[in-house]
This record gives structure tokens, C-alpha cells and sequence, in this order.
């Protein structure tokens, strides 16, 4: 097990590797100047050419890229024109923008992406799950068409859509609940939760869905295999059996589809965030590419194909806490 | 309904109800599909008495299951329609309401079903699903309690270091020792019924002789009644007292088990047990064709995995074929039997040794060098069902070969595949029609039809028939037989059913443990077997008993 997880982490960081390998390369052939665009409207030559030199841009591509690599290892010293500032390891560099430590910008973005991430799955499992069993033991009646009819409605809803929608109808006409503003979990956490509901809502009714029918149909798939049987055989009533012991068989393709999404969510949230104004990675992700601020760009990227890595071994861990057969090697 | 209200009415003298474990009466159950009605029983009537044993035996599709589910209420639920009369210990079955029934199953009626692997929960510890089931039906149980009956019952059907075998997953246990946690699992709870659904079915031959043996000590210490669903004679033959046999539905014969198999009234009776293959009756002899061996194996190895992982699943094996000769395979699950023919017709690569075909060497040829002899090394396969494609029509599966030798025009394929198919007994017209559309022998048949296309001089067979009834099973190995004479065929028969085995072969090859431990000519190995493990095989066989075997020296009469 330990030799195991050893392996993964250390595959892991070579897929981090190679992504960071792969966006440096897309923004060197990339067209676009981000010394310019840095340096604001009124800039002349001689000033881009400075702020450049300053940036570092003035390097070889992989000089560029063994500053960066050092920088995450041990830390680095950039100079910001009036003198150097030092940034301390685990440094993703200093945003093109404003100077910023790219690891502190994160660091002030994540709480909300992935406050907005955990909670959305967890309510799109509850859901998702819920409704997938129910419409499995339900098969055939009013329940299940109703059940499909809702998710699939959901699913095809794109998120700025329920997100107005939800908006308009909990907090403008029965107002119910206040406009969505970030508060964080360390300050409040009724607070936090209050105003994270309907971003969560939102996330949850497009992913619901998708959840539902995999549960369903692996539901039914458990619920017609023989051990089944040999309970039902054995006087076990209905609900143990679905609880005790089909439920477990059919959450496994749901374990391994939570993981994939819960990656991609990191990703993907950006409409969710702007919607709500969240102030998370996925606005800074978009604010920060429309700029070419390469080293904001680059860290995003590298939380986010983190959290997709994590997750992606936790599910294989689950998968084999889950189903013993299953050997981790 | 109005059958279930009057048996009651009518089986209501208490003395001989007493003595009735199971009382069946006018039982039909029917299967919607699609528009229709499938009717899977039809009418049937049969008592047990307490702590009898009857066993209800006949040929797939013929309802034997069906209604053996029926006594523990199981067909609710499912869309079956049941309607006649089933008592089981006093109980109404039909009648009860849903916790009436949960009380019943388990607690006065256990089943223990076929496939032991599939019928436990792959998650769970084998005692926490005794322990589970226990507690369903003894509530005042604690927990403890319900682990320790587990561990007890776990003992009792011979399950060694019980007490730390209860916490094992099924994957964990072999074959039998699954069984015998099925078994233990009926037991927990004392029923006075078992229903057993083809129990052995899965099972080695001598693994079926251990759960046999258990079944019955088991029976004679707690009395306890036995339905035994088989499709086996030779398994019903030694278990129960009383026997019947059943065909579409119904009950075609019904009397104690030595009356049926001995003097048998009806027709359908006596062909069942003609067609049952017997151990003891020799072939008439054979010799091969030529003395020039087709194929010659020396110290054939196949190794799986790597490093800790690397299993051996044959481990130096040599043998020969020569050309129009039958080569028997036996040996039990994990023998290395089908890696061995698999490896005779090299779609599994050796890790060592040597295989010559005619003189040429196999073993190391890469894909493209083997083309010229792929045609010549054919296969039948065990699974008619698994091993053609559904989604094409039979006459391209068959075709399928020709077109990739690529030596026949469409026209000469198409003529050849509907030659083919009239030589295995189908109807040459069948070229467009689809799998599912033949019954099991018949999709064996057009297995069979393939693996002539490419006119083969050797074809194995790997367990060709122990997916068919007796009947089939006997026509198709017929059909092998014939094909052999016509086209001089060598064929390596591997299967784990001694007794077919023993009909079709002129030689024997007897493997264990990925090694061959006996080989002669067949009739020798039958009659003396000289290897300890040979010897068990043999002795494992059921049997239909020697005066059941005279009896039938004139089943056409």
C-alpha cells in the first residue's frame, strides 16, 4: 500500500512536470506581449524593453522555465525594479501584472473554489446517488419518470441559466436568501454556508443528473446479481439488502466518475464563480490569460491538475478500501 | 388463487399433513415475455415428507429450477405470475404476507444456489452474511451471538481454522469451501428444508464427492429434508429416495429414485438415461491413421505474471498426436488443461519448450510465419453462446476463417459455408440467420462448422459439450465422431466430465497441477489407473448404480 502510493505520487508529479512543460510552450509560440500589456496603454519602447528585462522575458524560453522549476524547489529572487524581492519555496513566481507572489494569489483564491468544489459534490452525490436508487427501486413507475425527467432537465440546463434562475427566485422574488457574497469558512461558518447554497445548487443540478443514471443502471445491474438473490433467499427485507449490500457494488463506477469530476470542477467553475462573484481561481484564471500573465497561469493550472491527481488516487484507494479483491500494486 | 383456497380446504386432515414437509399441488407458473406468456411450470403436484430427499432432475428449460424457486416464494416481485397450491412445514406459500415469507426463507426453507462465488457477497466476511442472516430470523440474537453461530456452523460443514476463515472474503475461499459456506449459511438457522439448486454443478468431480458426502451426514444428523434440483442423474442417484423427473414443465415420471432409474415407464425417462454418458462402457477400439506424429510436444511451459506473480500453469508437458486420433485432456480446474490446448494451436504463446507441427517448429513463430498453419489448427470452443458474435449472422462467423486465408472467391466461400453447414446438421439456408435464434447444441454445431471451414488436420476441443443437456451432448459428441472418421481429424478432447471423455478417446492424458502425472490408451487408464490422483478422479464419478447401468442395456426397446 505504502509502495504504492509512493508510485502514484511520484507519477503525479511527473504529469505536473510535463503540464508545466507544456503551457510554457504554448504561451512562448503564442502570439501577444504580455511586457506590453503589463505596462499599461502608454507605454513607449524603451519602457517594455525595461519591464521585460525585469520579467525575465528577455531569457531563453528554458532559462525562463529553470527559474520557475527553482523557484517551487528552493525559492527565487526576482527583481521589481526599485531593488529584489525574494520569494520563498514553494514560489510559482511573481505575477506580470502587479508583482504579486503567484503562490499568495492562490493561496487567497482557493478557500472559495474549493469551498464551491467540495460542497457542489457533496450535494450533487446526495443527490445524484439519492435519486439514482430510488429510481432503481422505483423501476417503471410515476417516481422514476418524474426522477428522470428532473435530472435530465438539470443536466441540460447550462449553469448560467439555473444560476439566474435560482438567483431570481430564491433571492429576488420569495427572498429567502441574501445575494450570494464570499464570506469564508474561518469567519463565519453559517454564513459561509448560507451564501455558498445556491452556487452549490447550481453546480449540483448540472452534475445530478449524469450521477443518477450511473447509479441507477448500476444499481440494477447489483440488484440483479445472484448474492442478491441469495439474500433475498434468506429473508433479508429489502431495505437491508439494498443498504447493506447492493448499494456498495454499484457505488464503485460512481466512486471513479467523482474523482474525474471533482478535477475538472477546479477547472470549470469559472462560470459558477463569476455568476455568483466568488472570488476564486477561476476568475483569476480568466483575468490572468486574457493578460498573458504566464506565472498566474501556469500556478492555476498546477493546483488544479493537483487537485485531479489527488483525487484520482483517493478514488483508487476507495476503490480498494471498498471491494478487497481489488490488489493496489 | 381459487387452486391455492382449495388445497387448503382439502389438506386439511391433520395426520397425514404432519408427515408432509412439502406438499405441492397443481403449481403453474407463467413468464410474461413480451406479448406472450412463457408457461415454465405447468401443474405440477409432489410431497416430501419430513426429512425425505427428492430430487427433480431434466433437461435445461424443463422448469426444474423454476419450480424449486417457487417453493420459497421467490418468484414474487419478479412478473411471474404462480398460481396452485405450495405448503412447506404448514406454511402457505403463496398465501403469506410479505414478513410471513422473510420468516420462511432461511428460517424454515433455505436454498443453497449454484454458483457459490456469485451467490456470496464479494464485500462482506463470509460469518458477517451467516451472522446477517442468522440474526434475520433470531432477533432476541446479539450480535456476538449471531458471529459465534457463524463461526460454529462454519466448523461444522468443515471449514478449517473456522474462527478466522469467518473473517474472509469469498474471493479467498476455493471452489468447495465456498459451497460449504453457502452451506453452513442454510445451516445457520436450522430449516427444516433445503432446497438445493444444482449444488455441485460448478464443482470438480472430487470436490462434488466432499459437498455430497456433506449433504448427506449433514441429513442424517438433523434430519433435515432435501431438494435436490440436478440435471444430473448420476448426482440425484446416490442423494435422494425419491426422483422426479420433469420435461417442459411437467412431471414426466415420478417414483422412488431406484424404480425410475432402473425400470423406467416412460419414454422420455429411458432416453435421458441412454444419453447419459457412461464411465464404464468401453469404445470400440481405434487405431490413428498414421504413425508419423502431427503434432509433438516436449517440456512445454507457460508461465503467467512476472517476478513474486509468476504462476506456472504448465509446467514441462509432452505429448503427441498423431493424425486421425482422439487425445482425451482431463484433469480438474487449474490443471493447466485448457492453457495446454490452447497452446496446440498456438493462440497462446509457450514460454518454453517445444511444439512441432509436422515437422516444423511453432513454438517461436511470430504471427505472420503461423499463418500458413492457422488454417490446419482449429478450435472448438466451450461457451457456443460467449464464442460467436451476436451482432452477425452464423454464416459469417463461419466465413470468417476462409475470408482471412483469402484463397476463395465470395461465391466459393458462401457455397462452402452452406456445404458446412449441412455437414453439422443444420439447414443450409440458416447462412443469414443469428446466434440467438439456436438452441445451445445447435450454436455448438455452427462452433463446429467453423472450425472445419479452413479443413483443419487437428482441432481441440475444449469442454465442447459441458455446456449442453445429455441428449445434446450426446448427439454433438456423435457428430465429432463421425466428422473424425470422414475428414481423418485428430482431435484433442479436453474436458473435465471423465465419462464423455471416456467415449470419444483413444488416448487418455491425465493432468494436475500443470503436469501430466498419467497417460496411456484410454481403456487402460480407465480400467487401472495407476496414479494416486487418477484413481480418486475415477473413484470421485458418480455413478448410476450398477443395477441402474443393467437396466438400461435396451433403451430403444
Amino acid at each position: 500500500m505504502t509502495g504504492y502510493l509512493l508510485r502514484r505520487i511520484a507519477g503525479g508529479l511527473a504529469v505536473l512536470l510535463v503540464l508545466s512543460v507544456i503551457i510554457y510552450a504554448v504561451f512562448y509560440v503564442a502570439p501577444g506581449d504580455p511586457a506590453r500589456l503589463a505596462c499599461g496603454p502608454r507605454c513607449n519602447p524603451e519602457q517594455i524593453r525595461q519591464v521585460r528585462e525585469q520579467l525575465g522575458l528577455n531569457q531563453p524560453v528554458y532559462t525562463q522555465y529553470w527559474h520557475f522549476l527553482q523557484g517551487i524547489v528552493a525559492g527565487h529572487d526576482y527583481s521589481t525594479g526599485t531593488g529584489t524581492m525574494h520569494c520563498q519555496a514553494p514560489c510559482l513566481g511573481l505575477s506580470y501584472q502587479n508583482d504579486q507572489p503567484v503562490t499568495g494569489l492562490i493561496i487567497q483564491r482557493l478557500p472559495a473554489t474549493a469551498s464551491l468544489a467540495v460542497g457542489a459534490m457533496v450535494l450533487w452525490l446526495l443527490l445524484g446517488v439519492g435519486t439514482g436508487v430510488l429510481s432503481a427501486l422505483r423501476r417503471g413507475g410515476i417516481t422514476e419518470r418524474v426522477l428522470t425527467w428532473l435530472t435530465l432537465a438539470g443536466t441540460a440546463t447550462p449553469v448560467f441559466i439555473t444560476g439566474l434562475g435560482l438567483l431570481m427566485l430564491f433571492c429576488a422574488y420569495l427572498q429567502w436568501l441574501p445575494f450570494p457574497s464570499y464570506v469564508p469558512l474561518t469567519d463565519d461558518p453559517e454564513q459561509w454556508a448560507w451564501n455558498m447554497l445556491l452556487p452549490w445548487l447550481a453546480l449540483a443540478l448540472l452534475e445530478a443528473a449524469k450521477y443518477a443514471r450511473l447509479t441507477r443502471s448500476s444499481m440494477l445491474e447489483t440488484l440483479a446479481e445472484d448474492h442478491i438473490r441469495t439474500f433475498r433467499a434468506y429473508g433479508l427485507a429489502e431495505r437491508s439488502i439494498v443498504g447493506g449490500h447492493a448499494l456498495r457494488g454499484a457505488l464503485a463506477p460512481v466512486i471513479a466518475l467523482s474523482a474525474a469530476d471533482f478535477g475538472s470542477i477546479f477547472g470549470n467553475a469559472m462560470l459558477t464563480e463569476t455568476m455568483f462573484g466568488l472570488p476564486g481561481l477561476g476568475q483569476l484564471m480568466v483575468t490572468s490569460t486574457k493578460t498573458i500573465d504566464l506565472p498566474v497561469v501556469v500556478g492555476v493550472v498546477l493546483v488544479t491538475g493537483t487537485a485531479v491527481v489527488v483525487a484520482n488516487i483517493l478514488a483508487d484507494v476507495l476503490y480498494a478500501v471498498a471491494d478487497r479483491r481489488v490488489a493496489l500494486r | 388463487m381459487s387452486a391455492a383456497t382449495s388445497a387448503e380446504t382439502s389438506g386439511g386432515t391433520g395426520a397425514e399433513k404432519s408427515r408432509s414437509l412439502v406438499s405441492v399441488s397443481g403449481l403453474t407458473v407463467d413468464f410474461p415475455v413480451g406479448g406472450n406468456v412463457v408457461r415454465a411450470v405447468d401443474g405440477l403436484s409432489f410431497e416430501l415428507a419430513e426429512g425425505g430427499a427428492l430430487g427433480i432432475v431434466g433437461e435445461s428449460g424443463s422448469g426444474k429450477s423454476t419450480a424449486a424457486y417457487a417453493l420459497l416464494g421467490l418468484h414474487r416481485g419478479t412478473g411471474a405470475r404462480v398460481t396452485g397450491s405450495v405448503r412447506v412445514a404448514g406454511h402457505d406459500i403463496n398465501a403469506l404476507d410479505e414478513a410471513q415469507l422473510r420468516g420462511v426463507r432461511g428460517g424454515v426453507a433455505a436454498m443453497v444456489f449454484q454458483d457459490p462465488l456469485s451467490s456470496l457477497d464479494p464485500y462482506q466476511a463470509i460469518g458477517d452474511q451467516i451472522a446477517e442472516v442468522y440474526r434475520v430470523h433470531r432477533r432476541d440474537a446479539s450480535r456476538r451471538a449471531a458471529r459465534a453461530r457463524a463461526v460454529e456452523v462454519l466448523d461444522r460443514v468443515g471449514i478449517p481454522d473456522a474462527a478466522r476463515r469467518a473473517r474472509s472474503r469469498p474471493h479467498e475461499f476455493s471452489g468447495g469451501q465456498r459451497q460449504r459456506a453457502l452451506i453452513a449459511m442454510a445451516l445457520a438457522c436450522e430449516p427444516r428444508l433445503l432446497v438445493a439448486d444444482e449444488p455441485t454443478t460448478a464443482l470438480d468431480v472430487t470436490v462434488q464427492a466432499q459437498i455430497l458426502d456433506l449433504l448427506r451426514e449433514l441429513r442424517r444428523e438433523t434430519g433435515t429434508g432435501l431438494i435436490l434440483v440436478t440435471h444430473d442423474l448420476g448426482v440425484a442417484a446416490g442423494n435422494v429416495d425419491r426422483l422426479l423427473v420433469m420435461k417442459g414443465g411437467k412431471a414426466v415420471e415420478h417414483g422412488p429414485v431406484r424404480t425410475v432409474l432402473d425400470a423406467p415407464r416412460e419414454p422420455y425417462t429411458r432416453d435421458l438415461l441412454a444419453a447419459v454418458p457412461r464411465i464404464e462402457v468401453r469404445r470400440p477400439a481405434r487405431a490413428a491413421s498414421g504413425d508419423e506424429p502431427l503434432l509433438e510436444v516436449t517440456g512445454l511451459r507457460r508461465e503467467f505474471g512476472r517476478g513474486r506473480n509468476a504462476l506456472t500453469a504448465v509446467d514441462g508437458v509432452s505429448l503427441t498426436v498423431r493424425p486421425g486420433e482422439t487425445v482425451g485432456l482431463v484433469g480438474e480446474s487449474g490443471s493447466g488443461k485448457t492453457t495446454l490446448g490452447r497452446m496446440l494451436v498456438r493462440l497462446l504463446e509457450p514460454t518454453g519448450g517445444e511444439l512441432r507441427y509436422r515437422g516444423h517448429d511453432l513454438g517461436g513463430l511470430r504471427e505472420r510465419e503461423l499463418r500458413p498453419f492457422r488454417g490446419e489448427l482449429q478450435m472448438v470452443f466451450q461457451d457456443p453462446v460467449a464464442s460467436l458474435n451476436p451482432r452477425r449472422s452464423i454464416g459469417e462467423s463461419i466465413a470468417d476463417p476462409l475470408r482471412a486465408a483469402g484463397r476463395l472467391t465470395e461465391a466459393e466461400i458462401t457455397s462452402r459455408v452452406r456445404e458446412l453447414l449441412e455437414r453439422v446438421g443444420l439447414d443450409p439456408h440458416a447462412y443469414h440467420r443469428y446466434p440467438h435464434e439456436f438452441s445451445g447444441g445447435q450454436r455448438q454445431r455452427v462452433g463446429i462448422a467453423r472450425a472445419l471451414a479452413p479443413r483443419p488436420r487437428l482441432i481441440v476441443c475444449d469442454e465442447p459439450v459441458s455446456a449442453l443437456d445429455v441428449t445434446t451432448q450426446a448427439q454433438v459428441v456423435g457428430l465429432l465422431g463421425e466428422l473424425q472418421r470422414e475428414l481423418d481429424l485428430a482431435l484433442v478432447f479436453v474436458a473435465h466430465d471423465l465419462a464423455v471423455v471416456r467415449q470419444v478417446s483413444d488416448r487418455l492424458v491425465v493432468m494436475k497441477g500443470g503436469r501430466i502425472v498419467e497417460e496411456g490408451p484410454a481403456d487402460t487408464v480407465y480400467e487401472r489407473p495407476q496414479h494416486p490422483y487418477t484413481q480418486g478422479l475415477l473413484a470421485a464419478v458418480p455413478r448410476l448404480a450398477p443395477s441402474g447401468a443393467a437396466a438400461l442395456a435396451g433403451p430403444g426397446e
